[in-house]
């Protein structure tokens, strides 16, 4: 391994201009002429707009234009979509409402835009939106899932029936019903998997640029995927062709599922900055991103495990009602659907699996992707089933998921999936290690000497990540494929630039993606530059989301860089005279097989832009390659996370002692990048379990809306994590890696959920557990029984 | 943020005259809270008059029997103070706890005070010790200065001058901080001068900083934690809200109350 090659933990690249405030995110990019969009935004959850009266928010100093929905449809802008198509039980496809940028008749949910106002200033927008009249007729709302479904419910969207967009189902029900018939054992859960506020540290932005010379749109905006933005804003939304919109997402603060979406926002930038000829820009504040910014989660579930007499898990089946808020987000269907039923066989042989979910419309924000996305749901409902079953059956957690590993590859569940390569075993085994489980028995005596309760609790999850093959998703609904791209640009000098469909706000890519070309290469990390974001560069990719960068991205890079090395050793062979197959290329060097001839990877580099040894009937001059990679599947990340916990019986505050976390992400390209990547999950997955929730009240107001009453996890909320990795590689990919960026917050909330639970003695404690609400589970087991 | 005047006065009469000529003024001393309120316009001062540049009206002194704080005394200094924390560490611990250290560098005594907000720390320090408000106009005495949620007995153009704590032999506080906002969720303040016992809670009460007089009662035999073991107080007339019931926050003042005494007599 060299110093900067594949698993050296080398230092971030980008952290330089990041940590020195020299970053450039979209709202650091300005425009000459610059205007500042404010939006008008309902207080009400659920309400008729009656009329909207811009004429005094006009008439006011710095204010160029005032908006609004109706002449968003007068200019025949789309509305926004979601792009995954699901099909209900009876072959119905999914009701998807209309989702206008701006709202005309109705608004549903609060913080629905109804009118923008243009302005010199952000102040005298502000000032402006204040003036602008809007007549609601309020109506009752509907924010619970549970809730929405029921006879007399809030009707949210007029063309849709009981607030139902689909009733899917995955798996097949005779079996398992079957199953549980003849089960020794079995396990039952109401299991309600909170809702999150994604809170990236950089709040999302957009600055549109109409040049009426050119009839072109440039829009700077928070993405994690320009080109599918532009894709949706050119095909769906009408904005403008294809190449006539320009799509840059630069510097990205953090997106966690949030910014793969379309936002109306983004829209009516670019439609307004066409209307008013000037560039238009718009920053959200955090009060606009606890209301806007897609959630996550929120998932009401019934799950029950059939077991034998031996803890052989013989089936499983599920129940959930998904809330998806208040219109359908990009891509909110697949969440709940394909990205979480398809991993319910978890890390166990389980022969058979049924799972039925009801995705609703609330008067909500509406709720997408988030960090996991559909797998955090499915390892909590598996895991606690697991976890819970053991206790029934008076088996040891670890030894019951022993009993059911899946131990033999490839493996296909009864859900699609089809597990390619693993060892479950090793990193349960390892994690216990770690974790020291054979002395917690003398801690917990320890501790409860000291008046605590301690717990101890396993997550042993899986997960596919890669989001592909394109084919695959397909078949699931997807309305786009989901390969890669790369192109590398090898310089005359030698210097290599790689432009990439993947899309980093986080993940270090600038420092991982030049690892793997300098290690291909022999050429130094410094001589590599990493080039995403922007859709007049890179021709077209699929960007960053469920851990797909490295299997997916990385793959895509070292298939153009294949290229470049036949395409490099034909220029040299040509340099040194040789037979193109007696070229070898061996730490940045050509060699004559059987000579001592040798050409450096720069000599090699300019010959093929001089173009002095061959002719262009032999060969032509340049070297630059491109790849689109599609996998042949989805990657399978595993691993067992072990919490440790303490638990003050007076406040029912818990406390993490310890956390073990034993991940097999297949081959790592860099060690330190991966550990922080953990740790980061792990904190957002107990920033779920223990603290984290997104409350509306029963009118649809938010009541978690500011950073004074959502929780979002400190530092010093942590123990230092013990992170170790076991591997076995990949077999879908030529690395062989299989993604880390979610994996914490898969793991995290069951281990969190066990530990509690096996401290406190009863299952029936919700996320989060707060200390109030530990403290009230103590409470009423401490209670008397009622006679 | 709606516009406003900004007046920088360097004495406190000045600041006094700034606020009678502007009756929809607002005295800035650290603005932790009175910022965000005017960010998210929800506050339209129509001046504000920063008390950063007075002078005379910051430091920590023992004056006597008499720990004096001036008003415009960042919490980091009030918390950092040796000779408050010689003399009486139970009361500079209470700064210590509030926010992060930018809040801390930033905000203040006297604006914590003047605001009562029902969650803050110095409330329960101030009722706790049995504290002396002064302003340019009186002396105002704890248990009559804080009426409630957000209220006390400031009238118009008064201004939090200096604050004089009685130095107590025993004195403690202990807080279950809020999640989110690291605000007392509860918040117990106890003490001990001579006869003077005092039980103080901030955080629980729907009506903001309060005593309870059952335990002080209890205490005087023994100050002691074991004196009010068994002793409850009703959930009645304490707050609710996601983050608390009003049963576990009248559990929660029992519970700091014992702890705030094991610590003050440790």
């Amino acid at each position: 391994m060299s110093a900067t090659g594949i698993g050296a933990p080398v230092r971030r690249k980008e952290d330089f201009r990041f940590i020195t405030g020299q970053g450039q995110y979209t709202d650091d990019v300005t425009r000459p002429g610059e205007t500042r969009a404010v939006f008008v935004r309902s207080p009400h959850a659920h309400a008729k707009i009656k009329s909207i009266d811009v004429a005094a928010a006009k008439a006011m100093p710095g204010v160029i234009d005032v908006l609004t929905g109706a002449q968003l449809a007068t200019d025949k802008i789309g509305n926004l979509i979601c792009g995954w198509m699901i099909h209900s039980k009876d072959g119905t496809p999914m009701k998807m409402s209309a989702h206008p940028a701006l709202a005309a008749t109705k608004v549903n949910c609060v913080g629905d835009a109804v009118a923008v106002v243009i302005a010199e200033s952000v102040a005298l927008g502000k000032d402006a939106a204040e003036a602008v009249v809007v007549d609601y007729e309020v109506l009752p709302a509907v924010v619970d899932p549970a809730k929405a479904q029921a006879s007399g419910a809030p009707q949210i969207h007029a063309d849709i029936a009981d607030n139902t967009i689909y009733q899917w189902h995955l798996g097949e029900k005779k079996d398992v019903d079957a199953a549980f018939a003849a089960a020794k054992h079995v396990t039952k859960l109401d299991i309600i998997n909170n809702r999150l506020v994604p809170n990236a540290m950089e709040p999302r932005a957009a600055l549109a640029d109409y040049d009426a010379g050119t009839d072109n749109l440039t829009l700077w905006n928070t993405s994690q995927n320009p080109h599918v933005a532009r894709l949706v804003i050119s095909a769906f939304v009408g904005m403008a062709p294809e190449h006539k919109l320009r799509v840059i997402a630069p510097d990205v603060g953090g997106g966690f599922g949030s910014k793969i979406f379309i936002y109306p926002e983004e829209v009516v930038c670019l439609w307004a900055s066409r209307k008013v000829k000037r560039p238009v820009k718009w920053t959200s504040d955090r009060s606009e991103a606890f209301l806007t910014d897609a959630h996550g989660r929120d998932h009401v579930t019934h799950a029950e495990l059939a077991l034998d007499a031996n803890g052989k898990i013989l089936a499983l089946r599920a129940k959930t009602i998904a809330n998806l808020g208040a219109y359908m987000s990009t891509f909110s269907s697949s969440v709940p659907t394909y990205l979480y039923a398809t991993l319910l066989s978890g890390q166990y042989n389980i022969p058979s699996i049924y799972c039925e979910v009801d995705a609703v419309y609330t008067n909500t924000a509406p709720v997408d992707a988030y960090r996991g996305a559909g797998r955090p749901e499915a390892t909590f409902v598996v895991e606690r089933l697991v976890e819970v079953a053991a206790r029934e059956m008076q088996i040891d957690p670890a030894d019951l998921r022993r009993r059911n590993f899946i131990t033999a590859f490839p493996h296909q569940t009864p859900v699609i999936m089809a597990y390619d390569g693993g060892d479950y075993n090793a990193s349960l085994k390892k994690a216990m290690d770690m974790a020291d489980v054979k002395g917690f028995p003398k801690r917990k005596r320890d501790a409860a000497r000291n008046g605590k309760l301690r717990g101890l609790g396993y997550s042993t999850y899986i997960e596919a990540c890669g989001i592909a093959p394109s084919q695959a998703v397909g078949s699931l609904g997807a309305g786009v494929g989901l390969w890669e791209s790369a192109e590398v640009r090898v310089n005359p000098t030698g210097s290599v630039e790689v432009l990439t469909g993947s899309h980093a706000h986080g993940q270090g890519h600038e420092t991982t993606f030049a690892q793997l070309v300098s290690e291909r290469l022999g050429i130094p990390i410094e001589n590599v530059s990493i080039v995403h974001g922007d859709t007049d560069k890179v021709q077209f990719g699929m960007g960053t989301y469920g851990s797909r960068s490295g299997a997916v991205g990385m793959s895509a890079i070292v298939k153009a860089l294949d290229k470049i090395e036949i395409k490099a050793k034909k220029v040299a062979a040509f340099m040194m005279e040789a037979a193109e197959g007696d070229i070898e290329f061996k730490d940045g060097k050509f060699t004559v097989a059987g000579t001592d001839k040798s050409a450096a990877f720069g000599d090699v580099a300019l010959n093929a832009y001089i173009a002095h040894k061959f002719t262009g009937a032999e060969l032509e001059p340049g070297l630059k390659e491109t790849s689109f990679y599609d996998p042949t599947n989805f990657t399978f990340p595993a691993g067992c996370h072990i919490c440790e916990i303490e638990i003050d019986t007076e406040t029912g505050k818990t406390e993490i002692i310890n956390w073990t976390a034993v991940d097999d992400f297949g081959t790592i390209i860099n060690p330190m990048i991966v550990e922080g990547q953990v740790h980061g999950g792990i904190a957002q997955g107990v920033g779920q379990a223990l603290m984290e929730g997104a409350y509306y009240d029963a009118a649809g107001q938010l009541v978690t809306g500011s950073m004074m009453d959502y929780s979002m996890p400190r530092a010093h909320d942590f123990p230092s994590f013990h992170v170790g990795m076991t591997e076995t590689k990949s077999p879908s990919n030529p690395l062989g890696m299989k993604g880390c960026g979610e994996a914490g917050a898969i793991a995290s909330p069951a281990a969190v959920i066990n530990a509690i639970t096996d401290a406190i003695g009863t299952e029936a404690i919700a996320m989060p557990a707060t200390a109030n609400a530990v403290w009230t589970a103590l409470q009423k087991l401490q209670a008397p029984k009622a006679a | 943020m709606y516009n406003f005047t900004f007046h920088r006065p360097t004495t406190v009469r000045q600041a006094a005259g700034l606020l009678a000529r502007n009756p929809d003024g607002k005295l800035l001393a650290g603005g932790h809270s009175l910022l965000p309120v005017m960010k998210q316009r929800l506050a339209q001062p129509s001046a504000i008059v920063d008390l950063s540049l007075v002078e005379g009206i910051t430091g920590v002194e023992l004056k006597g029997r008499s720990v004096s704080i001036g008003a415009m005394t960042r919490h980091a200094d009030v918390a950092n103070s040796p000779v408050l924390k010689e003399v009486m560490p139970g009361l500079a611990a209470v700064p210590g706890s509030i926010g992060d250290p930018q809040v801390r560098n930033r905000g203040t005594i006297g604006g914590s005070i003047a605001n009562n907000d029902p969650n803050a720390d110095y409330p329960a320090a101030c009722l706790g010790l049995g504290a002396t408000i002064i302003t340019n106009k009186r002396r105002i005495a704890a248990d009559d200065f804080f009426q409630g949620m957000f209220t006390t007995a400031l009238e118009e153009g008064e201004i939090i001058v200096r604050i004089s704590f009685p130095v107590a032999k025993k004195a403690a506080y202990e807080k279950f901080k809020h999640p989110a906002s690291g605000f007392a969720l509860v918040g117990v303040f106890v003490s001990k001068r001579g006869p003077d016992i005092r039980v103080a809670v901030t955080g629980a009460g729907a009506n903001g900083v309060f005593r309870v007089p059952t335990f002080e009662e209890a205490l005087k035999k023994r100050f002691a934690a074991k004196s009010i073991e068994g002793l409850t107080i009703p959930a009645s007339g304490m707050n609710a809200d996601i983050h608390a019931s009003p049963e576990y926050r009248a559990h929660l003042v029992g519970v700091l109350a014992k702890r705030a005494l094991n610590k003050a007599n440790a």
